[in-house]
C-alpha cells in the first residue's frame, strides 16, 4: 500500500506515493534522479549515502523515506549556486581530496554539516567527525586538508 | 632540469567539477529505457558436482524476464592468460561442479531488483557436496581433492627464476639465515562495486558500461564467450569508483548482463552488493614464504633463495602474472648475485586470489624486508647501512631479466638517513622501521596476446585550435585522465584547458590494455606524447613555409605559440598556424597519432620506481594496538606530471597498505569469508591515518614520457614491511605474519616477557 509523502529537496517541493519500505535513498536516487548520492553498503558502514536533513548529516541508506517526511533534504546536487561552486567543493578541488569519487558526494556532505556546526574545527575535530566516512581511495588527509581550508575560507566571507 | 609549462605543475583534476558536484555518472548510477535488473545466484558449497538445477519456478514469477545456466550460455571458460588456453580455466557460469563459495551457477532478469532476488531464491540447485581442499600445503599433498581435472596435486603454474649461483654463494656466505612468512588476503573493497549494463541493439551488436579497469581485456573477452565479432562488442568504461587491481578481469556480472540482454532484448543491468563484491570479486594473493639469505660479514649480500606458494583459489585469474612478479620482487631492489625463486601458485575451494595493487611486491618486501632487518641485526649493522650498502644502482643488469634505467634509491637512502639523524631518539614503545621498494612501470609481458600496440592514442585538432585526445587509459580514481592532458598539452605547446578527453570507450579509442601495473603514465603517456608530436610536426611543416627560417634553427611550440627555439622573438600564433595547416590539408582536421610498446626492454618492465619508507609506531603493551605516528617515504617517480596526483597515490597507497599491515583480513571457515561486510572488514579510518612526509628523488627515465615512471603502485608495497619493522624496533617483538594485531602483538609480547622471566628465573 503505497502512502503520500512530501519532501522539500534541494528547496523544490515534492509530493510522492510509495511503499512504506523504501529507503530515502532509494527515493532520492530513483524517484528524484538525485544520482549523485551514492551507496557502498547500504547497510550503514561507509556513509557514501550521506545527505542533509534539516542541516543535520544523515545516511540514507539508513532510514525510511517516509521517516523523511515533511522535511527539508540537501543532497549534493543542491550544494553548487548553479555553475559557481561552494568553497568546500572548490576546496575538494584544490587539494585532490577526492580520487575516484564515489565517497566523495557523502563527504562533501559531512563536511558541509560539519562546518555549519563548527565553523572552525581543530584537525582532531575533523578527523572525529568524518571518522565514519570510509574512502578507499585518498587516505583522508587530503580531504582533511580541503575540510581546514575551506572553513577559512567561508569564515573569511563571512566576516 | 627543465623547466616545463605545464607537467610538473600541482595541476587540479580534469574531473574535478564532475566528481564534486555529483555529476559524474558511474556503471551504479546508469539506467536506460526499458532496462531490466539482472541478478547472480551463486554456490553455497565451496566444492560440489551439480547434479540439477531446476529454473522452471523462477521463470513463472510474473516480472521475470530470463532466467540463463550454463547450459543456456555455454560454459566458455575463459581468463586473461589467453597464450596458454589451459590457464583459461574459468567458467562464465558453472556446469558441472562448483569450486568456491560465489561461484556463478545461475542469472536472472526480472523488471526491478526485489523480484529478481525473489527469483533467485526459486531456483532449485542439487549439489553432491565434494571434499573441499582451504589450504594451499595441505591441496598439494597427494590424495588432496583434485579441484580441476588433470591438474595434479593441484599445482596449475608453476614460476622460475634463476641467476648466478645460490649454492656458491651460500659457500662463500659468512652468516645465513631462514625464515618464513605467512601472507594474509585482503579485499580490494572499491567504494563503487562490480556493476555492467549491457544493451544489444537490432543490429547484433552489444554496448556495456561497465565498472573495469580494462575495457579492451572485456572487450575481447566477452566477445570470446558470446562468440561474437570483436568490434560488434563495444565497452564503455563511465567514471569508476575505485579498482585497485580487481576489476581487471571479465566478471559474472558483465557477462550476465550481457548474455540476458542478448535474450531479452532489453537492456540489462547487474550490480554486485557488498557482500558479493567480498565473496565473489577478487583478493591480494596470500603467500607462505621461504626465504633464505646468505651475506659476507660486511653485510654485502650473496645469495638469496626463495620459495612461495600461494593460495590461488578456484581459477587463474591474473594471480599467474602475481606469481612471477612476487619472485622479481623478492630479489627487489639489492644486488643479489646469485637468486632462485621457485613458485607455486595453488588452486583452493576459495574466490580466486588476483591481481592487487603491488601485484606481488607488498607481498615480497614483508618478507624480504623483515628479512634484512633481521640479517642487520644477526650481523650487527644499522639498517638503513645494509640497505645502503646492496641498494640497486642506475644502468644495473639484473641478469636475462630486466636493465634497470634510472634508478634514485640511493639518494633516497642518503635523504632519509639525514630525516633519520633529524628524527633523533624517539621515546619509550615507540619505533621507526625501514622499508625499500622498487616497482614496474607499466609490464612487458603479452599474455593477453593481443596484436596490438600495448598502448594508442589519437590527437585530433580543430579549426579553433582545441584539442581532442582519444585515449582508452582508464582513469579509475589514480588521475590519468589529468596526467594525460598534461601531457598532450606539454608536447603540444597548448593550455590545459585547450584538450578535451575522449577515453574508455573500445569503438571511439585504439587500444590500450588498462590500468593495470601502472602502466598509464608511462605506456599510455609515450603513445599520447607521440601523437601530439605527431601533430605538431605537421603544424611546424606550415610554421616553416610561412617563416622560411634558417635551415639551423628549430621550432618550438609554448603556451599557444610556434616560434624559433633559437630565436624566440620570431615565432607565430599557434591559432593561426592551425587555421593555415587544416586549408593546406583540402580542410582536412589536423589528426596525430601515436603508440606505445616496450621492445628489448627484458622480461619484467621498461622502467622502475625506487623509494625508502620509514614508518615511526607506538606501541602500546597493555593492548597490543599499534598506532602509527609518522610515513616518510623518500621516492624516485622519475619526472612527476603533476605533484597533486602523486602525493594522492602516496596517501592511499599507505592507507591501503597500513590496512593490510594492520588490520585487513579475510579469515574463513570451510571457505567462507567471515567478514564480507565493511563493518567486519576493517579499512584504516580518519583517525588512524598518520601524518606523511614526502622527499621527491630528482631522476629521468630515458624511456618515461618527459622521463616519468609510475607512482600508483610502488607506493602501496614497503607500509606493512615497514610496519612490522618498526614494532620490533619499538618493543622488540617479530611478527612473520601480517595483519599484525593487537591479539598477535599481545602474544608476541607475553611469550618475550615469559622467556626473559624464565631466563632470569635461572640465572638466579
Amino acid at each position: 500500500m503505497k502512502r503520500e509523502l512530501k519532501l522539500t529537496v534541494n528547496g523544490e517541493p515534492y509530493q510522492l506515493f510509495i511503499e512504506p519500505k523504501r529507503l530515502l535513498v532509494d527515493v532520492l536516487r530513483n524517484e528524484l534522479g538525485l544520482k549523485g548520492t551514492k551507496t557502498g553498503c547500504n547497510s550503514g558502514a561507509c556513509a557514501a549515502c550521506t545527505v542533509l536533513i534539516d542541516g543535520k548529516a544523515v545516511k540514507s541508506c539508513s532510514i525510511l523515506a517516509l521517516q523523511a517526511d515533511g522535511r527539508d533534504i540537501t543532497t549534493i546536487e543542491g550544494l553548487a549556486d548553479g555553475l559557481n561552486l561552494h568553497p568546500i567543493q572548490q576546496s575538494f578541488i584544490d587539494h585532490w581530496a577526492f580520487q575516484c569519487g564515489f565517497c566523495t558526494p557523502g563527504q562533501i556532505m559531512a563536511a558541509k554539516a560539519l562546518l555549519d556546526e563548527n565553523p572552525n574545527p581543530t584537525t582532531e575535530e575533523v578527523k572525529l567527525a568524518m571518522d565514519g566516512h570510509l574512502c578507499r581511495c585518498t587516505g583522508y588527509n587530503m580531504i582533511v586538508e580541503a575540510i581546514l581550508a575551506a572553513a577559512q575560507k567561508l569564515q573569511q566571507e563571512a566576516r | 632540469m627543465k623547466e616545463y609549462a605545464v607537467i610538473g605543475k600541482a595541476t587540479t583534476n580534469v574531473d574535478g567539477f564532475a566528481k564534486v558536484t555529483g555529476q559524474a555518472q558511474y556503471t551504479f548510477d546508469m539506467v536506460l529505457p526499458q532496462m531490466l535488473y539482472g541478478k547472480i545466484l551463486r554456490s553455497s558449497y565451496p566444492h560440489a558436482k551439480i547434479l540439477n538445477i531446476d529454473t522452471s519456478k523462477a521463470k513463472k514469477l510474473a516480472g521475470v524476464k530470463a532466467v540463463i545456466t550454463a547450459k543456456d550460455t555455454g560454459e566458455h571458460k575463459q581468463g586473461c592468460w589467453r597464450r596458454f588456453r589451459e590457464l583459461c580455466d574459468e567458467p562464465v557460469l558453472c556446469l558441472e561442479k562448483v569450486r568456491y563459495i560465489g561461484d556463478p551457477v545461475a542469472a536472472v532478469a526480472a523488471i526491478d531488483e526485489d523480484i529478481a532476488e525473489e527469483a533467485l531464491d526459486l531456483i532449485e540447485v542439487e549439489y553432491e557436496p565434494l571434499l573441499a581442499v582451504f589450504d594451499p600445503l595441505e591441496a598439494m599433498k597427494e590424495g588432496a581433492p583434485q579441484i580441476h581435472d588433470g591438474v595434479k596435486n593441484n599445482i596449475n603454474v608453476t614460476r622460475n627464476i634463476e641467476w648466478g649461483n645460490v649454492e656458491e654463494g651460500f659457500k662463500n656466505s659468512d652468516h645465513i639465515r631462514e625464515d618464513k612468512f605467512v601472507l594474509a588476503p585482503q579485499s580490494h573493497t572499491p567504494l563503487e562495486t562490480h556493476g555492467a549494463l549491457a544493451s544489444f541493439d537490432g543490429n547484433g551488436r552489444l554496448t556495456v558500461w561497465t565498472s573495469t579497469q580494462t575495457p579492451y581485456y572485456v572487450q575481447c573477452l566477452l566477445a570470446e564467450t558470446l562468440e561474437m565479432g570483436e568490434n560488434d562488442v563495444r565497452v564503455i568504461k563511465p567514471h569508476v569508483g575505485g579498482g585497485f587491481g580487481g576489476k581487471n578481469e571479465l566478471f559474472a556480472d558483465q557477462f550476465c548482463a550481457s548474455f540476458l540482454s542478448k535474450k531479452t532484448g532489453r537492456p540489462v543491468k547487474i550490480v554486485y552488493s557488498r557482500e558479493e563484491e567480498f565473496i565473489a570479486a577478487r583478493r591480494r594473493i596470500p603467500m607462505y614464504y621461504y626465504l633464505k639469505i646468505g651475506a659476507k660479514r660486511d653485510g654485502t649480500l650473496l645469495a638469496k633463495e626463495v620459495r612461495v606458494i600461494t593460495d590461488g583459489g578456484a581459477y587463474t585469474s591474473m594471480n599467474a602474472t602475481g606469481l612471477y612478479l612476487t619472485g622479481w620482487f623478492s630479489a627487489f631492489p639489492y644486488k643479489y648475485p646469485n637468486y632462485k625463486y621457485d613458485g607455486y601458485k595453488v588452486y583452493t575451494n576459495k574466490n580466486p586470489a588476483s591481481s592487487m595493487r603491488g601485484f606481488g611486491a607488498p607481498q615480497a618486501v614483508f618478507a624480504g624486508e623483515s628479512q634484512i632487518d633481521m640479517l642487520a641485526e644477526d650481523l650487527g649493522i644499522d639498517p638503513l647501512e645494509i640497505r645502503k650498502r646492496n641498494a640497486m644502482t642506475p644502468h644495473y643488469v639484473v641478469p636475462g631479466q630486466a636493465t634497470i634505467e634510472s634508478c634514485g634509491l640511493p639518494q633516497a637512502l642518503d635523504k632519509m638517513g639525514e630525516y633519520l639523524k633529524k628524527r633523533g631518539k624517539l621515546p619509550k614503545d615507540r619505533g621507526i622501521g625501514l622499508a625499500c621498494y622498487g616497482f614496474n612501470s607499466g609490464g612487458v609481458f603479452n599474455w593477453f596476446h593481443t596484436p596490438y600496440a600495448f598502448s594508442s592514442a589519437l590527437v585530433k585538432i580543430n579549426i579553433d585550435g582545441k584539442v581532442d585526445l582519444y585515449t582508452l587509459a582508464a582513469d579509475v580514481g589514480q588521475g590519468s585522465n589529468t596526467t594525460l592532458a598534461m601531457i598532450c598539452a606539454e608536447e603540444l605547446g597548448v593550455h590545459l584547458e585547450d584538450i578535451r578527453l575522449h577515453t574508455g570507450d573500445t569503438t571511439l579509442c585504439s587500444t590500450d590494455l588498462g590500468a593495470w601495473a601502472s602502466r598509464e603514465t608511462l605506456m599510455m603517456g609515450n603513445a599520447v606524447k607521440m601523437a601530439a608530436a605527431d601533430v605538431k610536426r605537421q603544424l611546424f611543416e606550415i610554421a616553416a613555409m610561412k617563416m622560411s627560417p634558417n635551415i639551423v634553427y628549430d621550432f618550438e611550440a609554448k603556451d599557444r605559440r610556434i616560434y624559433l627555439r633559437e630565436r624566440p622573438d620570431r615565432g607565430l600564433s599557434y591559432y593561426d598556424v592551425v587555421k593555415d595547416a587544416i586549408r593546406a590539408k583540402d580542410g582536412q582536421l589536423i589528426i596525430g597519432r601515436g603508440y606505445y610498446t616496450p621492445h628489448g626492454k627484458g622480461m619484467i618492465s621498461p622502467a622502475f620506481s625506487f623509494g625508502v619508507q620509514a614508518v615511526e609506531v607506538e606501541v602500546d603493551r597493555e593492548t597490543g594496538q599499534v598506532k602509527i605516528i609518522k610515513v616518510t617515504t623518500a621516492h624516485d617517480s622519475g619526472q612527476v606530471i603533476n605533484p597533486l596526483g602523486v602525493r594522492g597515490q602516496l596517501e592511499g597507497a599507505i592507507m591501503m597498505a597500513a590496512g593490510y599491515g594492520l588490520c585487513e583480513d579475510m579469515p574463513t571457515d570451510e571457505g567462507k569469508i567471515l567478514n564480507p561486510n565493511l563493518v567486519d572488514y576493517k579499512l584504516i579510518r580518519y583517525r588512524d591515518m598518520p601524518e606523511t612526509e614526502t622527499i621527491e628523488i630528482d631522476t629521468y627515465e630515458p624511456e618515461g614520457p618527459f622521463g616519468a615512471k609510475e607512482a600508483g603502485e610502488g607506493l602501496t608495497c614497503p607500509t606493512a614491511g615497514a610496519l612490522a619493522n618498526a614494532i620490533y624496533h619499538a618493543v622488540g617483538v617479530r611478527i612473520n605474519d601480517n595483519p599484525i594485531t593487537p591479539e598477535k602483538v599481545l602474544r608476541a609480547l607475553k611469550e618475550k616477557e615469559g622467556k626473559s622471566t624464565r631466563r632470569s628465573a635461572r640465572k638466579a
